[in-house]
């Protein structure tokens, strides 16, 4: 039977350590909402997702309140818009309808994001694709509650370069649409190379076309307990820090699987994954950049983070494999800079460059995250960045991401605002050499070699 | 399974005063909620409190349980919590 030490423990990492569940995320596919007519698909979007997702967030908030553990998030992924909208829309303006439609559909079911506002262009794009690329500064503009991903490049096939290079003008043009707001927008777009179809995480969450009908996926996190936990093992060697973060991935992933099962089970909808994720928040106490002092580093950035980094995240997954009966999404270490206390300080220290962010993201996931740069960076700039970070993710076959946040009117030295779980930032500089004759190049850089490995 | 569904944990925790234990017990009596285990003690003046509870017998929605005892928690000057039992088992068994 349970002891009341184990309770304790239970409730100290609630209360005092910020254990939460993350977000659960309920993937809704809209392949059978297809129409050539775009009012008719979007009466049949809508329709669909407040029907399946009616019950979402009063089931998140019975769940929270039974056992007394906080679900941060209720969310929603849909299947990519480019694929949904392509034969009805025929201009940016149809998918911003689109946009809009899914926007009254999340404040109608009541979570705080949907994600889904996606074009899959890792090898080519079609027309629409297109289209949907074009209309996302309008989309991010004139909604609160979308966010849009671009799959630009994977393994098997690439990089889609003519797709990145618009990509580099699309996020300034974000950028620019919501200057009002310091460059919201475009905290809420991401370019991606090996996109996973159930992640939860936002903004790189859609409901993949392998996906059953409707699934729910969970993601856990937890950096505040893992810290926690370190600091009982100040100077211990390695085996021993290693077996520490295992035990905690362990028991935050536990929770996690248990919410995920009573989600499913309340919902009636089929379980997906567990994304074992260490995501951090602005609240004080819940940052990965913590971890990495507790482990030993002056600041997140100094030498050595890279080795720090990619052993937490390892331990990380093992000691959630077990935990969990699926696993899936993005599940590693988030480093986002302006969602993470530890990170803003590391930054502002000037122990954190954009350059050594790129370094820590190939051992880690996801990528270069809420990064805030000048908003006089040039287009081919922001391209020549995206191209970098997809180029770890297409060699390393892993999963990487770009969400940089140009904002506009802002130079190094300056702080950017974004609220609430999207936090705020310091510009960072950037490498102001140029890339312009490297990225203007048309077409697509090959898939890589897959033998020969150094 | 479904039996420890129907358990909970509920912690007491605050200044330790008179008839914590009997006014937390007779809540509980009244709603017909078994008692299938206490435990307590107290650190350094506060008083640590645990029951392992069946309410498969109870005659109220657990939101409703879990508001009540709450507010009886504020009327003594402790904080009260129920919980159902599955977090902690999943977390501590394998």
């Amino acid at each position: 039977m349970i002891n009341i030490n184990e309770v304790n423990e239970t409730n100290e990492m609630i209360q005092k350590e910020n254990l939460d569940v993350r977000t659960i995320t309920m993937g809704i596919s809209l392949m059978n909402r297809i129409d050539s007519d775009v009012d008719r698909l979007c009466e049949r979007v809508y329709d669909k997702i407040t029907k399946k997702a009616e019950k979402l967030v009063s089931t998140g908030e019975a769940i929270e309140a039974e056992y007394g553990i906080p679900i941060v998030n209720k969310r929603i992924s849909v299947t990519p818009i480019g694929l949904v909208g392509a034969s009805a829309c025929k201009s940016p303006e149809d998918f911003v309808k689109i946009a809009h439609t899914l926007d009254r559909a999340a404040k109608q079911t009541g979570v705080n994001f949907i994600g889904g506002y996606t074009a899959l262009v890792a090898k080519g794009m079609t027309d629409e694709e297109k289209l949907l690329i074009e209309s996302i500064p309008e989309a991010l503009n004139s909604t609160d509650r979308i966010m849009s991903s671009v799959v630009a490049g994977s393994t098997k096939t690439g990089i889609n370069m003519d797709a990145v290079r618009l990509m580099g003008d699309i996020i300034l043009k974000t950028a620019e649409a919501t200057k009002d707001r310091d460059s919201l927008g475009c905290t809420k777009l991401v370019v991606l190379c090996n996109a996973p179809d159930d992640n939860p995480f936002m903004a790189g969450a859609f409901h993949g076309v392998t996906e059953p009908d409707v699934v729910i996926n969970v993601g856990v996190s937890g950096p505040g307990v893992v810290k926690k936990a370190l600091e009982k093992t100040h100077g211990a060697d390695f085996r021993t820090l290693c077996e520490t973060i295992k035990k905690t991935a362990f028991k935050v992933t536990r929770v996690g699987e248990l919410v995920a099962q009573e989600a499913s089970r309340r919902l009636g909808v089929p379980f997906g994954i567990i994304d074992l994720s260490l995501a951090p928040t602005p609240a004080i106490g819940d940052s990965v950049a913590d971890i990495l002092h507790e482990i030993g580093e002056e600041y997140a950035g100094a030498p050595g983070t890279t080795a720090a980094l990619a052993m937490l995240n390892d331990q990380v997954k093992k000691g959630g494999i077990m935990a969990a009966s699926g696993v899936g999404g993005l599940s590693g270490a988030f480093i986002p800079v302006s969602e993470d206390q530890g990170m803003i300080d590391a930054a502002v220290a000037g122990a954190l460059t954009l350059e050594k962010l790129e370094a820590m993201t190939c051992v880690c996931s996801v990528g270069l995250d809420m990064i805030a740069i000048p908003g006089d960076t040039p287009a081919t700039t922001i391209a020549g960045i995206l191209a970098d970070e997809l180029a770890l993710g297409m060699v390393n076959q892993k999963t990487t991401a770009a969400r940089l946040i140009p904002v506009i009117g802002k130079g190094v030295g300056d702080h950017a605002e974004f609220g609430g779980l999207l936090g705020h930032a310091p510009i960072m500089p950037v490498n102001t050499f140029s890339c312009a004759d490297f990225v203007n190049r048309k077409g697509r850089i090959p898939a890589p070699i897959h033998s020969f490995k150094n | 399974m479904e039996e420890n569904r129907q358990r909970a944990i509920i912690t007491v925790v605050g200044h330790d005063t008179v008839g914590i234990i009997a006014k937390v017990c007779t809540y509980l009596a009244d709603n017909n909620i078994n008692i299938l285990d206490i435990s307590q003690t107290i650190v350094s003046g506060y008083f640590n409190m645990m029951m392992i509870t069946d309410l498969s017998g109870k005659n109220k929605h657990f939101a409703d349980i879990s508001s009540e005892l709450e507010e009886l928690g504020k009327e003594i000057g402790v904080l009260i919590k129920i919980q159902r039992e599955d977090i902690f088992d999943e977390m501590h068994r394998i």
